[in-house]
């Protein structure tokens, strides 16, 4: 088995990998609670935890939860990224803009945005439009850097030879800058999606009477450790499955470019 | 059918581009009081060593980049900006990743406000043309680096320009393939008659293929002589070769350049050509 060298490890065995990894860590995170190594009231236990989230999709009550969470986070979503773009492409369009307002940019998005959050509750109250504007403060920024970046590394000849085929402005940037800039839009969009939940969730723990982050908010004042680590574990899930949701759009976009081997 | 009176012609009066190089503080003149004329339907090629400045010239035709003194015509009109009668074939293929083949030669009609039902047929036929038919609905990253020169060559005749300027566009091609781009070039130029302007760092390909010949000199690129090439046509570059007066002409011509060669290299091992 042990051979010197690069050995091709197949997928099957990566995944048996996987798997087992998690399940040991599962087990021996079951034993020591049982065992009482660790005291469960601040670690929790695994069985617990899979009873509680089994309890809480039973009883319906989590699906009211992350209804408010992703609508939140959704809505945050999509509104951060068409202004990311669109600033993006008019900073990559009108130059002096660009140079007026790249200060301010860099500035407003060196500031940490999650400390902000209280001031948005005080701003735009406990309800949804707090939570929606700081998730579209993290989501912008991230959307906007990663355009005007795209755009602003467009390959010179195809921009060139564009204009010398005839290419109007509206031509350029429909047939040449957007579908070029579309590949880091899309890289960018995996990354904000993560962005976007912290920010809803982060409202919502800081100021709100529902969504994810109050479920894990209240368990944490109860010192309620499963209902924190069900409450994380749901979150995840519901990332994950928007990723995949993304990298399949991301494929269905990208058809014109090489398979990586 | 001599070049005389036809339209394309192109006539460089003392053209000199400077850049700035701001890091430097310095300037770098890549072509200084340049001037030669190209007849319509004319095809020259302009050879010279690395760094000469050939490739600026095509800019500066196709006015991609403005003149820093001197004046270029098209047909006596001054160039201002990018001309629509002119046809560009870059070095690397600028072809559009996320276009087809057919979408791709059939962009610059598009561009030009052709409507689809027009433009079909014309493509149709230049895809033909370039022996891609049956490969309409591929990608470029899925074509071999001859047939995307083909399409970027289709690209370009597909609106019929009257001046075609081609910076070294075989260059990255191997031998074989490169021999065929240029008869299929050649047989394409001589039933359309456009004026070409071929750059290129390869004597030989550039005897092979033009009527005359600008030799440039090393950096800031001066024109240091002009040839006829009056070899006959029609001509096919693997044969053309074995034509007596071809090596003579290579003879000559390569007097010339290889002193320029020669210093443009040097300069270029000690750092001062960028």
């Amino acid at each position: 088995m042990a051979t010197s060298g690069v050995k091709k490890v197949s997928w099957a065995e990566i995944r048996l990998w996987r798997v087992g990894l998690l399940a040991a860590f599962l087990l021996l995170w079951e034993a020591a609670t049982r065992r009482a190594w660790v005291d469960p009231f601040f670690v929790s236990q695994p069985t617990v935890l899979a009873a509680q989230i089994f309890d809480w999709i039973r009883s319906g009550f989590i699906f009211r939860h992350l209804f408010v969470t992703m609508e939140e986070t959704i809505i945050g979503f999509v509104l951060g990224t068409l202004l990311g773009v669109a600033v993006g492409f008019a900073f990559a369009h009108w130059q002096t803009l660009a140079h007026v307002f790249d200060p301010l940019m860099v500035a407003l998005n060196a500031m940490p945005r999650v400390v902000l959050a209280p001031l948005f509750i005080l701003w735009f109250g406990l309800g949804l439009l707090s939570k929606v504007v700081m998730v579209i403060s993290l989501v912008f920024f991230v959307v906007f850097f990663s355009t005007y970046t795209g755009i602003r590394e467009v390959d010179r000849d195809l921009v060139n030879n564009a204009r010398i085929l005839g290419a109007s402005r509206r031509h350029l940037i429909s047939h040449v800058l957007l579908p070029s800039a579309l590949t880091w839009i899309f890289s960018s969009l995996r990354t904000s999606v993560g962005f976007a939940l912290i920010g809803a969730v982060v409202g919502e723990y800081l100021g709100s009477h529902e969504g994810m982050g109050y479920v894990i908010s209240y368990a944490e004042s109860m010192f309620n450790a499963t209902g924190v680590l069900a409450g994380l574990l749901v979150l995840m899930a519901a990332v994950i499955a928007i990723d995949i949701g993304l990298k399949r759009l991301d494929a269905r976009f990208s058809y014109w470019k090489p398979v990586p081997k | 059918m001599s070049g005389a009176g036809r339209t394309g012609s192109i006539a460089l009066e003392q053209v000199t581009q400077r850049f700035a190089l701001p890091r430097e503080d310095r300037e770098f003149t890549a072509v200084q009081d340049v001037s030669f004329d190209v007849g319509g339907g004319e095809f020259v090629s302009i050879v010279g060593p690395s760094g000469c400045g050939k490739s600026t010239l095509l800019s500066l035709i196709a006015g991609l980049v403005p003149v820093t003194a001197g004046r270029i015509t098209l047909d006596g009109r001054p160039v201002d900006g990018v001309n629509p009668r002119l046809g560009f074939v870059f070095q690397r293929d600028a072809l559009f990743p996320w276009k087809t083949v057919a979408q791709n030669v059939g962009l610059p009609l598009l561009f030009r406000g052709v409507d689809a039902a027009a433009a079909g047929p014309r493509v149709a036929d230049w895809i033909a043309r370039i022996g891609l038919t049956g490969f309409e609905g591929y990608h470029p990253h899925q074509l071999s680096g001859g047939m995307r020169k083909r399409v970027a060559l289709a690209m370009t005749m597909v609106y019929e320009p009257e001046i075609v300027l081609m910076d070294e566009p075989f260059g990255a091609l191997d031998v074989q393939t490169r021999n065929l781009m240029e008869n299929d070039l050649l047989e394409i130029w001589a039933q359309l008659r456009r004026t070409v302007v071929f750059v290129t760092h390869d004597l030989e390909e550039a005897i092979a293929l033009s009527d005359r010949i600008v030799v440039m000199t090393a950096s800031p690129g001066r024109v240091k002589a002009v040839y006829a090439i009056t070899l006959p046509r029609p001509r096919s570059v693997t044969e053309i070769r074995f034509h007596p007066d071809f090596g003579r002409l290579y003879e000559t011509i390569w007097k010339d350049l290889k002193d320029e060669v020669r210093i443009g290299y040097e300069r270029s091992q000690k750092g001062l050509v960028g």
